[in-house]
């Protein structure tokens, strides 16, 4: 029996929701965990990797890591930058559409999606979009997939666009007000500068310039600012893609999607800006401000996630609109007839 | 029963119920109006449509799609109807729902970088708002001076840039639109993620199956500084190949790379003196964009890569006049075809790159076992291949050949590992082609996304998904090949 034909097996006969799971890195995420463990990680290996038509495709289970390394040795990278948490899988990363610094300028996880290999509730083996560029012939499942939680189906199959890692990085630091930074952040996106990350916390804003060696010369002698080391800047920017930064210990975090243009969002907690503006993140002693959290964010345009810690029973993820639920119930139903994928991991059923 | 009295009835019922909730302007149903609509783009499929409606509002889109659903109409949406699939081909007794007065620019912000706009917006008119800021939005299929952006939401359009700037569905934010319930529903949001699943990204792409778009947000990106482009001659159409992948394995990612085999140079260079090769086996243009010292270094390291790639001639374009005058002969491949050959039938079938030989080969095999050019172009940074199939219609049979040939190049890109169609959609056209590509439960999986947005299956029917029926009975079916209109209109 092939490892698909186990996974059919199971899925066809199980009596029990399943809970998919790889490398379980995760499990803080999300709404609630509920059913059998199904651990994706015998599932795993790189099925096929082109440097040269920047595509990789592999297993669900195949460690984040590996990729990784084997990307790196051909100059390449997945540009959304994805947390690397220790025995994080491929399937986890696509399912839970985590991007890290570079998401405002290069793409979030679901940019990179080209193609999936998905187990529905049936155990049927679906396959849609492939390993190019460009390819609109059929619905674009694939893409849905990413941020799915392991609702929709078992993600057996990636295949995802890789890019070439720039040529070359240079950080610089300004001191600057909350208010002040949002500003620039914002305006500097509108020239053509090569802005590939930034962070703001504390007064200071931190930006990374990425491109060709011209580019980013010419970038920091425009924009002035403090330059950081090279070691530093990469475990800094390390540090707010894998969350090791200090900020991230101690307390609730929410996540909170907003326009990048959205003026300083007057909220008790501490927060970390991102992604020129868009991710904001704020660090509260308890969950209750709840209510208040959500009805501010939205106003901004955005939507708040309680990401981690907390009481989830105030919802993990923002409320979706009526219409909107209803087409998730339907994609949901379509997908996984009996309800036995990740019950309740995106939404209270 | 007659069957055109049948519809006579029909067509007064579903208008006068029309009329209840629009303007009389905007709902057409004499012959002489619904005829501009009979087909899109790709003109050898036609239907008259039983209505055309025009709404001009958002509110006019849900009274529409609330009488159509109560008298159980189908409903075709119709952007600009440039498409190349057929996909805003009419149905005999459906409504044709033209986003043509839904054409505002709601509001341009060079602070937020976004624009919103009503879907009739057409692609260009969003960058020429934006350039006063220095913006501009990123997609621009070659059609941009005509097609709309509710269209190219529809189709995912692409563009020459797509490899360096992405698709459609990298370049919008938000998508507000109307489900056939009457229901307003927006996709995606104005910060760069929204709640739950990523339903936008399942919506670009479909074809006018899932929704009615009202309004969209684009991104805008800011404008390069500068652009040139390289013009590399090759001997041989695998050693170009070859030059797109050293350039990719360099860690280049140019602005745009195309490449012409000899059969289009040849064909272009006349009608439009870019200054080919022909006697090249192939063309390869590779545009590198940013800010001048940034432009001079990247074409410096792509000289290089394309030298050593065995490139027979490079030129350099040493002025924005002549970098558009090495593009005009890419941009113009299908009014030239048309110069050369009555008719032509264009594929787009997207293959891995490295496979690209491989299936010219077989490309060319075909040529003669169907008697009929083709030329290629190609969009190499992203492989997707635009096949021109050169017929001509008053030929008996050619049309027939010209259909078959194209079938088997759909079949070729499958069996090396693409895809039927990278950017122009399935739409009637590449319907039975669609049953080369996919299984039934995959075909069945799409029909129940399709019901999740639309359970009455109203919306575009019979496009873009094929029925089993409908693919047991691919071989034996005969669909006309097409030749396109707006011929003198920049394509791809």
């Amino acid at each position: 029996m092939t490892i698909y034909d186990e996974f059919a097996h199971r899925i066809r006969s199980t009596a029990t929701p399943l809970r998919l799971r790889g490398g379980g890195t995760k499990d803080w995420y999300g709404q609630a965990l509920n059913g059998e463990v199904l651990d994706t990680r015998v599932n795993s290996g790189i099925v096929s990797y082109e440097p040269t038509e920047l595509v990789i495709t592999a297993r669900c289970g195949t460690p984040l890591a590996e990729i990784e390394a084997l990307l790196a040795q051909h100059k390449q990278m997945l540009a959304f930058e994805p947390p690397r948490y220790e025995g994080s899988t491929i399937g986890g990363v696509v399912a839970s559409a985590l991007s890290g610094p570079r998401r405002a300028s290069a793409g979030a996880v679901r940019d990179f999606v080209l193609g999936a290999v998905l187990m529905d509730g049936r155990g049927e083996v679906l396959r849609f979009g492939g390993q190019v560029m460009k390819n609109v012939a059929g619905y674009d499942v694939s893409r849905l997939l990413a941020g799915s939680l392991g609702t929709l189906g078992l993600i057996l199959e990636v295949s995802l666009k890789v890019l070439p890692v720039p040529l070359r990085e240079a950080s610089l630091r300004f001191e600057m007000s909350e208010i002040d930074a949002i500003m620039r952040l914002n305006e500097w996106a509108g020239q053509p500068l090569p802005v590939s990350a930034s962070c703001w916390h504390q007064g200071v804003l931190s930006l990374r310039l990425s491109g060709a060696d011209a580019a980013v010369e010419a970038a920091q002698r425009k924009l002035g600012g403090h330059p950081l080391a090279d070691d530093d800047a990469s475990a800094f920017w390390a540090s707010l893609r894998d969350q090791t930064h200090n900020y991230f210990s101690g307390g609730s975090l929410w996540r909170m999607s907003v326009p990048s243009h959205a003026s300083a969002i007057i909220l008790r907690g501490e927060q970390l800006i991102e992604w020129g503006g868009a991710q904001r993140w704020l660090k509260v002693d308890e969950a209750a401000q709840a209510e208040s959290i959500r009805r501010t964010v939205a106003a901004t345009g955005g939507h708040a996630t309680l990401f981690r810690g907390g009481d989830k029973s105030v919802g993990v993820f923002h409320p979706l609109a009526p219409a909107v639920a209803k087409i998730h119930e339907r994609l949901k139903q379509s997908f996984d007839p009996n309800g036995i994928f990740n019950p309740g991991r995106m939404y209270a059923d | 029963m007659n069957t055109v009295t049948d519809l006579g009835a029909r067509r007064a019922q579903v208008a006068a119920a029309l009329r209840q909730v629009l303007p009389e302007r905007a709902v057409l149903s004499s012959l002489e109006d619904t005829r501009p609509y009979e087909c899109d783009g790709l003109a050898a499929y036609r239907q008259l449509p039983m209505i055309v409606v025009l709404p001009d509002s958002e509110q006019q889109v849900v009274a529409v799609l609330n009488v159509c659903r109560e008298l159980g109409v189908p409903v075709v949406p119709r952007g600009a109807g440039t498409g190349l699939s057929g996909g805003a081909m009419p149905i005999a007794d459906g409504v044709v729902l033209s986003t043509a007065r839904l054409n505002r620019i709601v509001r341009m912000d060079a602070y937020s970088r976004t624009a919103v706009v009503q879907p009739g917006v057409r692609n260009l008119a969003i960058s020429e708002a934006a350039a006063q800021h220095g913006l501009y939005y990123a997609p621009d299929p070659s059609s941009q001076i005509a097609c709309s952006i509710g269209g190219n939401v529809a189709e995912n359009s692409g563009g020459v840039h797509c490899l360096k700037y992405g698709l459609t569905v990298h370049n919008v934010l938000r998508v507000r639109m109307v489900t056939i319930d009457g229901e307003v529903v927006e996709l995606g949001s104005e910060a760069l993620d929204a709640p739950g699943l990523d339903l936008l990204s399942v919506f670009i792409g479909s074809e006018g199956m899932l929704g009615i778009v009202t309004e969209v947000t684009v991104k805008l990106v800011p404008k390069p500084a500068t652009a040139r482009v390289i013009m590399a001659s090759f001997d041989e159409v695998v050693k170009g190949c070859h030059a797109v992948a050293a350039l990719i394995a360099a860690g280049i990612i140019p602005a745009g790379l195309e490449m012409m085999d000899q059969t289009s140079s040849r064909m272009v260079e006349p009608f439009v003196k870019a200054g080919y090769d022909t006697e090249a086996a192939a063309i390869l243009l590779c545009e590198a964009d940013g800010t001048v010292e940034e432009v001079e270094e990247e074409i410096a390291r792509m000289t290089a890569v394309l030298n050593t790639a065995g490139a027979i001639a490079i030129a350099v374009s040493q002025s924005e006049a002549e970098r558009l005058k090495f593009w005009s002969g890419r941009k113009n491949a299908f009014p030239a075809a048309g110069r050369i050959s009555p008719d032509y039938y264009c594929m787009d079938g997207t293959i891995p790159r490295k496979r690209l030989g491989e299936v010219l080969a077989g490309i060319a095999a075909m040529e003669s076992k169907y008697g009929l050019r083709c030329a290629n172009v190609f969009h190499a940074g992203d492989g997707n291949l635009h096949p021109l199939i050169l017929f001509n219609a008053n030929i008996p049979d050619e049309f027939h050949r010209a259909e078959a040939f194209g079938a088997e190049i759909l079949a070729l890109c499958v069996q090396v590992g693409g895809t039927i169609t990278g950017e122009h959609g399935v739409g009637i056209e590449k319907i039975n082609s669609m049953c080369v590509q996919f299984k039934p439960a995959e075909l069945e999986a799409f029909f129940s996304v399709k019901r999740s947005f639309d359970p009455h299956g109203l919306l575009n029917p019979d496009k873009a998904i094929p029925t089993l029926n409908r693919c047991a009975e691919f071989g034996k079916m005969h669909v006309s090949g097409g030749a396109l209109p707006f011929s003198n209109l920049p394509r791809f």
